[in-house]
């Protein structure tokens, strides 16, 4: 049996810092980062055809576990993404706006698919028109439904704005400015 | 019309014990729909299931139709025992269409009449509770009657444009 040597596991690029013999040094930011950045813990919100891609994109061929995301956490306090897939009804608007705030910081959420960002084809009285009307959508993936590719491409997107997110930014007045003109605290 | 014959019996016992209360018989579709007059249908359905053995509430539900100023409740019995069907259909004013409850008769009718008030408006008098079941609580409109737009009439951020309007 061939055994796993270091050689062929593909390991994250280091951030930049000052390297020398046997040190490297770096910002605790840069490095907290790079670990968030590749162990994101999605908790899919998954109400329709979206929500199939998304099957499609954890199963065997797409494997979102590529990116570090096999872990889907089904309890929203252990969550730190949330995947909203799917058209959300009015009646629905509640209840996610529910679990998001169950979720600890900090937290991301990526919305996919036209229902999810605009409403989509059901311009009606009974669907929410996007659910940046209730809660603060960091990535939008467009599509109706999106492809796999498209998700994925998404959680990179993602994956960017957690890696250089400031270790701060989470404490700061515009932070909480901005979650509450949605509301939230 | 041929297709009745099959339904014969019912329409004579209906016309029978209750033909004051006939509208029209018809079988579009070959599905016996019967018009009736509103005020003692829960009685003549209560006579379908004692006597004729239609003791299977298919669905029920409500259509408007504005140029009649109408509003329909529409109840499809079923027969299991012999699988014979019937439609029958009630007349309400738009203004203040109001019935008896069926769940007098079937306990499944509780949620079809809750959702026939939740689009239609319709008041099921003596209903155990008679609230909204689909639409958030908050919702002023019955929104399947034909006076409102299918659109989101409350949305800020559409283009006309882009919508083809």
């Amino acid at each position: 049996m061939e055994t796993v040597s270091l050689n062929n596991v593909k390991v994250s690029e280091s951030p930049e810092g000052i390297e020398g013999a046997g040190f490297f040094a770096t910002s605790l930011e840069k490095a907290v980062g790079l670990a968030r950045k590749n162990s994101i813990w999605p908790l899919p919100f998954a109400t329709s055809c979206c929500g199939i891609e998304f099957m499609a994109t954890m199963g065997s061929h797409y494997d979102l576990a590529r990116f570090g995301s096999e872990r889907l956490s089904f309890s929203p306090r252990q969550a730190d993404l949330l995947m909203v897939m799917g058209t959300i009804a009015k009646k629905m608007g509640p209840i996610l706006r529910q679990v998001y705030e169950q979720m600890a910081e900090p937290r991301w959420v990526l919305s996919v698919g036209a229902c999810a960002s605009s409403g989509g084809i059901f311009d009606t009285y009974s669907v929410l028109q996007g659910i940046d009307r209730i809660i603060p959508v960091d990535v939008y993936v467009p599509g109706c439904p999106p492809r796999p590719e498209q998700i994925i491409d998404g959680i990179l997107n993602i994956q960017k704005l957690v890696e250089s997110e400031s270790l701060r930014r989470r404490d700061s007045a515009e932070y909480k400015a901005m979650l509450n003109k949605y509301g939230i605290e | 019309m041929e297709e009745i014959s099959t339904e014969e019996s019912i329409i004579t016992v209906l016309k029978e014990k209750f033909a004051d209360e006939i509208v029209t018989i018809e079988s579009p579709y070959n599905f016996l729909t019967v018009t009736l007059k509103a005020d003692r249908i829960i009685e003549i359905i209560r006579f379908l299931y004692d006597q004729e053995k239609y003791q299977y509430l298919t669905t029920l539900s409500g259509i408007h139709y504005p140029d009649l100023k109408s509003i329909v409740v529409m109840y499809q019995l079923h027969n299991l025992s012999q699988n014979k069907r019937i439609r029958l259909k009630i007349y309400l004013p738009e203004d203040k269409p109001s019935v008896p409850t069926l769940t007098t008769v079937f306990p499944a009718a509780n949620w079809m009449e809750r959702e026939t008030y939740d689009f239609f408006g319709v008041n099921f008098e003596g209903h155990p509770n008679l609230i909204r079941i689909l639409n958030v609580e908050e919702m002023t409109i019955f929104p399947l009657r034909k006076e409102y737009p299918l659109e989101d009439q409350t949305r800020e951020d559409k283009n006309n444009q882009m919508f083809g309007r």
